[in-house]
């Protein structure tokens, strides 16, 4: 029961967040990179003792050059499908080491990080696998909305209209025409004890979801929204800024589903949708026909979510929560 | 720094590829990335609430014992979160001095 | 004492896993692999043998789950087949690349398509490049001892390298044979807990998979094709071992009756035994015949090989895999290439035969040896010939 999982757990405040940095100054990511931002923070609200499993994609290229590792962290890279299937091979090998006594007992975090390629999509399989196997990890898919790696190239995960190389915005068809799949939806179908939306922007909620997560026996899952200056084509100083607007106008709101009950932050006075894509050339083209059918689509899909909260989890917060950071 | 390294003989090469020296990227200094624009704090207006050092996505701040926070030009890649989150723009963006 | 049973051969591999001690067995079914894979989860189930049974949902995880466990210090096995082997091939490159030790049974399958789950080579030798230490047994006893052996094998630290033991689907693996099984002290003294090298461990982080340029990635692959190469000496000094506290003895190329061969057969696997009662038909009649088997064939021991087939005038080679677009088969590259330098060279006769399951009597190796003698007078332009065909 994850109520016994969680006794010991404290929130963060801002005067009390851990110093400690798994991922260290000098990695190669591109300036104002949202996502190797929230995976600081993540690993971070984790903390040692940790081993990360990479997928291949943006994080493990920038961590990793050889002979560099920007790791603190023990950390390994297989493959890009199989983020989830090594940290499996991870968790099971130190569970029996220590059953057999040839390891000390230690609780040692196993945390796969992979972006929405390695995890809705060629990674979907693996994911699915140690979901159901329910092994005791934590899976944080860093979220950048396409493949970014490779290019900037379409995923599941790159929402309805947006501009990818493989999803143009052209003359025929202006850029994706399907809509975002619903990971955290997809793997609470998999009965796992905790899965939690994130954004940088809200780093106290991101952290306390984080190390939630790690405290939770079984598997946990964390969809985290990774902002991306380069394939998004915004100013490198806007990371948090869209990861605040992505929130604040529902695009992608914050919640937790802990053994199948939903707790949404409430935003009932969500800004337009506008105000988020304004800042991003991904969204240029967008005509007002399509952003009306987005902004209908966010709207539905957010009253979905407090239907959701109200039918598994009537005790849930009524009202509005207060602005939570300082820069908020 | 990086580029040297890598020209290891290859009965150097650590098991694997293996790297066996955690966070040694630090030897690569990012700051050579900026493009002659830098933050400054100024320490007047600085409210110490550590928005910088929690949004910086390559740890360019750190925190001093007076509660402010030391810039480290080495690793700064000049993106400006910091500046554009400062609370109380303490921060601004500014031409760099050769 | 060891006790001798009759048993079938998969099930003789999952005691030879159990009398291991294996850590951690990540496996997903495929025809004819599964009765290993059952037997070792019953094992597990009923407390014979403390390990972690992931039942992962592919051969890609089985693989990659086995990476990870293999990563972090734990003894990893895992078993496979056929489609399920080239559902691996990606991570078969990374597994050894990595110098990690992990021991799989390929219990070999013909790869699709048609789709066929009956006995050839083609799937190990889709996998003949990968870096992992290949080995071939020829019958029940060999699959047993060649399984446990593989373990210390793999993780001694001048090698650290997975190993494949190679054994047929079905005509092997379904079998029923003597096993002379070993008691488990007796295999504590041959094989000690696994030791890593560098494990994942939060007291000393490593990174392992980094991202390798140009400028490195020629001295990682030198250091592994060293360590393959190098590893031919351990295997050496491991059969050593195990034939001094066992009583058999093995060797990188077997030799049956070559003593004055002038033709000699060169087979691999099970079907060596076929190959050696033709043998001993055609030496009945006074033909001077003999049977080379290979059973390290990663890395390939040139040395012996060449030692093996002294004096004899025609090889006959018996693949059972083909290379596509005119080729022939692998094991007859490999020993035309084991030719080359030589001043003298006996002539080599490449068959190709038993493809998806096609049965291979004795008969068919006689007329193997018979085409190969004739061929060696007549027909110098002889690329290979695919065994069996029905033209009509």
């Amino acid at each position: 029961m994850i109520a016994q999982d969680l006794k010991e757990f404290k929130k963060f405040t801002p005067k009390t967040l851990p110093r400690e940095e798994p991922l260290v100054s000098g990695h190669r990511a591109c300036q104002g990179c949202g996502e190797v931002l929230a995976l600081r923070l993540v690993a971070k609200a984790i903390g040692s003792p940790m081993i990360a499993v990479s997928a291949t994609g943006c994080m493990e290229i920038i961590s990793s050059p050889f002979p560099q590792t920007a790791w603190a962290v023990p950390w390994l890279h297989v493959a890009f499908e199989n983020a989830a299937a090594v940290a499996s091979g991870v968790e099971a090998g130190l569970k029996i080491l220590m059953e057999k006594k040839r390891i000390p007992e230690k609780s040692i975090n196993v945390v796969a990080f992979a972006g929405d390629g390695g995890t809705a999509d060629i990674g979907l399989q693996a994911l699915s696998g140690a979901m159901e196997r329910g092994h005791n990890f934590v899976y944080v898919c860093l979220d950048n909305e396409a493949y970014m790696n490779t290019g900037i190239q379409r995923s599941s995960s790159t929402p309805f209209g947006a501009m990818t190389t493989t999803s143009p915005a052209g003359k025929l068809i202006p850029g994706q025409t399907t809509w975002k799949k619903n990971m955290p939806a997809i793997m609470a179908a998999h009965n796992i004890p905790y899965v939690a939306t994130a954004s940088p922007a809200f780093y106290l909620d991101l952290m306390n979801k984080a190390k939630k997560a790690s405290m939770i026996k079984g598997p946990a899952y964390l969809h985290v929204y990774a902002s991306c200056p380069t394939g998004w084509r915004h100013g490198s100083d806007l990371a948090i800024e869209v990861s605040r607007k992505v929130v604040e106008t529902n695009i992608f709101p914050l919640y937790e589903i802990e053994e199948g009950r939903y707790t949404v932050r409430k935003n009932n006075n969500p800004k337009p949708v506008e105000e988020y894509f304004k800042q991003q050339r991904r969204f240029a083209h967008l005509t007002p026909d399509m952003i009306k059918v987005i902004q209908d689509r966010v709207d539905r899909d957010y009253q979905r979510l407090l239907q959701m909260e109200a039918l598994t989890n009537p005790g849930a917060v009524k009202k509005e929560e207060p602005k939570e950071e300082a820069g908020g | 720094m990086a580029r040297i390294d890598a020209l290891m003989p290859w009965r150097e090469v650590p098991l694997g590829g293996a790297i066996l020296e955690p966070g040694n990227a630090r030897k690569f200094k990012t700051g050579d990335w900026r493009s002659n624009i830098r933050p400054v704090t100024d320490r007047e207006k600085c409210i110490k609430c550590g928005m910088c050092w929690v949004f910086c996505p390559d740890m360019a701040y750190a925190h001093r014992e007076d509660g402010y926070f030391d810039w480290n030009s080495d690793y700064c890649k000049g993106c400006g979160i910091c500046a554009r989150e400062c609370p109380k723009e303490a921060i601004q963006m500014v031409a760099e001095e050769e | 004492m060891a006790r001798r049973v009759g048993m079938e051969v998969s099930i003789a591999i999952s005691e030879a896993v159990k009398l291991a001690n294996v850590d951690v067995i990540s496996a997903y079914p495929i025809t004819p692999q599964t009765h290993i894979v059952e037997h070792l989860s019953e094992f597990v189930n009923d407390g014979e043998l403390q390990s972690a049974f992931i039942p992962v949902e592919s051969e890609h995880s089985a693989l990659s789950a086995a990476v990870g466990s293999a990563a972090v210090g734990a003894r990893t096995f895992t078993a496979t087949s056929s489609q399920g082997l080239a559902l691996m091939h990606e991570i078969m490159y990374v597994a050894s690349s990595l110098r990690l030790p992990l021991v799989m049974s390929v219990v070999n399958r013909a790869l699709s398509a048609p789709i066929n789950i009956w006995n050839d080579l083609s799937d190990i030798m889709a996998e003949r490049d990968s870096g992992w230490v290949q080995l071939f047994a020829i019958n029940g006893q060999e699959a047993f001892d060649l399984t446990l052996q593989a373990f210390k094998i793999a993780e001694d630290p001048r090698v650290l390298l997975p190993v494949a033991v190679n054994l047929d689907g079905f005509i092997l693996s379904h079998v029923i044979e003597p096993i002379e099984l070993l008691e488990q002290q007796e295999v504590d003294q041959f094989l000690t807990p696994f030791q890593p090298v560098l494990r994942l461990d939060p007291d000393k982080p490593v990174s392992l998979g980094a991202f390798g340029s140009p400028d490195v990635f020629i001295e990682v692959k030198k250091q592994i094709e060293e360590a393959l190469i190098g590893s031919q000496k351990v295997v050496t000094e491991v059969w050593k071992d195990f034939g001094r506290l066992f009583g058999r003895n093995y060797k990188p190329v077997e030799s049956y009756k070559t003593k004055d061969a002038e033709t000699l057969l060169i087979t691999m696997g099970s079907i060596s035994e076929t190959a050696m009662t033709a043998v001993d038909v055609l030496r009945e009649k006074g033909q001077k015949v003999g049977l080379i088997h290979i059973r390290l064939w990663r890395p390939f021991p040139f040395k012996e090989f060449l030692q093996a087939i002294k004096g004899a005038k025609v090889l006959a080679v018996l693949d059972r895999a083909l290379v596509p677009g005119g080729v022939g088969g692998p094991v007859g590259l490999e020993v035309k290439s084991a030719l080359y330098a030589k001043d003298e060279r006996p002539y080599v006769a490449e068959f190709v035969a038993g493809l998806g399951g096609r049965d291979l009597t004795v008969e068919i190796f006689i007329e193997v040896v018979d085409k190969a003698e004739r061929y060696a007078q007549k027909q110098k332009d002889f690329q290979y010939e695919l065994i069996g065909v029905r033209e009509k």
